[in-house]
């Protein structure tokens, strides 16, 4: 029996959250919303943490009724991410691992979403599309290790999304691509946008720079907010069904999994459904509560490598903006 | 498509075998794609027939093998092409050897697949999309046997994601979609990639300097991005 707590921080969502043998007990997450046509920015965002962290904390405790004694592991955020933010969250994971006197481990970002989608949907080996505001990754497991056979060369997905929300100024509330995906759902007229598939490989700036340049005068020719966020998903999505479906066919693998927080896209989803179900594949994919970042994907991959006797050293307990998936070897996995 | 039946659906298309001209032949259809809009479906996959029938002809003209094309079919979507009878993909062909401990014919080989790209380069043709499963190992005695080195040719195939193009930047990009295929995919492939760039090299000569350079500084800026969130 392992009791886990988990500490998220490595953007503009604190999350943390308890598990015990793969069962959610709290699950609880804040996030700092910026106004219309801003990013959030490392210094003020891990000002938000520090301001939330201990009243996320308490809240999570309290929800799943357990007593600090009772916990058998920390789990904090190790990186991919901003450091400004990841270090304000991994001080408390820290603090709280020594007043307890409980063992600490850092975790993977990448390796917590991994995880936690194929807990929630119960895939067994999928070919995994990672999309978030900091990420994008098609990855498949073998030899140990998860393996990124294809990755966005410049900026990820959701960063494109979010920067195409502030050309337009919609609102980051309660996220740009959600705002985004409601728009789109009411656009008709596609607008051809540059699409770039390098292999396995994909790549955003490119049309993120054309729609910075075009927008306004995409407007004035007569082309709503609605047709511009239509066309944009539609062009990146196909992007990135495009690259699974190579990935998946190169690996003769016959399960997609969808996480990171674009993944809880339901047009995105659609359109991986249909490659799926052309190709005789399954998709998985979750719901916002377990795409989004959020503190029990820490928990869970912190808990199953806990189980499997991983331990970290006092000196180890770093964080680092840059941390690959295929850093790391999955020691819990035995297959 | 009378008397074709079909072999294989990659992730492109569906590939039919059968008899054309009395020729043995691949049908190569790029089906469309229901996940996505009509019109870009539409416009990329004309895009991709015409990319591979042209990267396929240029090729021809250099001298590189390729499949020969019997007929492009746009209103079909389908490319027909020859059959490469006795071939398997370089893919299988690596795990063959792999499983086999054929360590040092394995480092022939990844110079071989260097050698082929550098050719590839060297005609400004960039492939776009080289993996182990796009590269053809065919035997030139057409019997089904891969034993020996000097008896097979390397055969690039799946140019539907290739453009002609001089600069050295695609050529680095090509070259690191190779290593990370290679690399994620078989287990021997760290220890001799190293081959391929030797490979290529020698092929390449000249060229290859300013490539390389590229090539390193595009595998820098996939190790430096943060990637947040």
């Amino acid at each position: 029996m392992v009791i886990a707590l988990g500490f998220e921080g490595s953007a503009n969502k604190l999350g943390i959250g308890v598990i015990k043998d793969g069962k959610i007990l709290s699950n609880c997450r804040r996030t700092y919303i910026t106004p219309p046509g801003e990013g959030f920015l490392p210094k003020e965002t891990a000002q938000h943490h520090k301001e939330n962290v201990l009243i996320v904390l308490k809240e999570a405790l309290d929800q799943s009724q357990i007593k600090p004694e009772d916990i058998d592991v920390i789990c904090y955020t190790k990186g991919p991410g901003m450091g400004a933010p990841l270090a304000t969250v991994a001080v408390v994971a820290r603090t709280v691992a020594q007043i307890w006197n409980k063992p600490l481990l850092g975790v993977n970002h990448c390796i917590g979403h991994i995880e936690m989608g194929r807990l929630i949907t119960g895939a067994n080996n999928p070919t995994v599309l990672y999309v978030s505001g900091g990420n994008t990754q098609i990855i498949a497991y073998a030899r140990k290790r998860y393996r990124i056979f294809g990755e966005t060369i410049d900026i990820a997905v959701g960063n494109c999304l979010d920067r195409f929300a502030r050309v337009l100024k919609i609102s980051n509330d309660p996220s740009p691509g959600y705002n985004i995906e409601q728009l789109a759902k009411k656009g008709s007229k596609f607008v051809p946008l540059p699409y770039c598939v390098k292999g396995m490989d994909v790549s955003f700036s490119g049309i993120l720079s054309y729609m910075e340049e075009k927008t306004e005068s995409l407007l004035k020719e007569g082309h709503t907010p609605e047709d511009l966020c239509f066309s944009l998903q539609e062009t990146i999505f196909a992007m990135l069904v495009e690259t699974t479906e190579r990935a998946l066919a190169h690996c003769n693998s016959q399960e997609v999994l969808i996480v990171g927080g674009v993944g809880c896209n339901l047009r995105l989803q659609e359109m991986m459904g249909v490659m799926c179900k052309e190709r005789d594949a399954e998709l998985f994919a979750t719901d916002e509560r377990f795409c989004i970042d959020n503190g029990i994907m820490i928990a869970h991959a912190g808990a199953e490598m806990f189980t499997a006797g991983l331990r970290m050293k006092w000196e180890d307990s770093f964080i680092t903006q840059r941390y690959r998936t295929d850093d790391v070897e999955t020691v819990w996995r035995s297959d | 498509m009378k008397n074709f039946e079909l072999i294989k659906q990659g992730a492109e298309a569906k590939l039919y075998k059968g008899i054309y001209l009395g020729q043995s032949t691949i049908a190569k259809e790029r089906f469309i794609k229901n996940y996505r809009h009509p019109s870009l479906d539409t416009n990329l996959t004309k895009e991709r027939i015409k990319a591979e029938s042209r990267a396929l002809m240029r090729c021809k003209i250099a001298g590189i093998r390729t499949p020969a094309i019997y007929l492009v079919d746009f209103k079909r979507r389908t490319i027909f092409m020859e059959y490469l009878e006795y071939s398997k993909t370089a893919k299988d062909f690596i795990e063959d050897y792999t499983k086999l401990g054929l360590i040092k014919e394995l480092s022939q080989f990844f110079y071989e697949i260097g050698n082929l790209l550098g050719k590839l380069h060297e005609n400004n043709i960039i492939h776009g999309d080289l993996t182990s499963s796009n590269i053809l190992v065919v035997n030139k005695n057409n019997e089904h046997n891969y034993d020996s080195l000097s008896e097979l040719d390397l055969v690039a195939i799946d140019f539907g994601l290739a453009h002609i193009e001089s600069n050295t930047e695609d050529k680095g990009v090509d070259l690191y979609v190779l290593e990370r295929a290679l690399l994620s995919t078989h287990s021997v492939a760290e220890e001799i990639f190293p081959k391929i760039l030797e490979g290529y090299k020698k092929q390449y000569k000249n060229g290859s300097r300013e490539v390389f350079l590229k090539y390193e500084d595009v595998k820098a800026r996939g190790r430096k991005r943060t990637m947040v969130g």
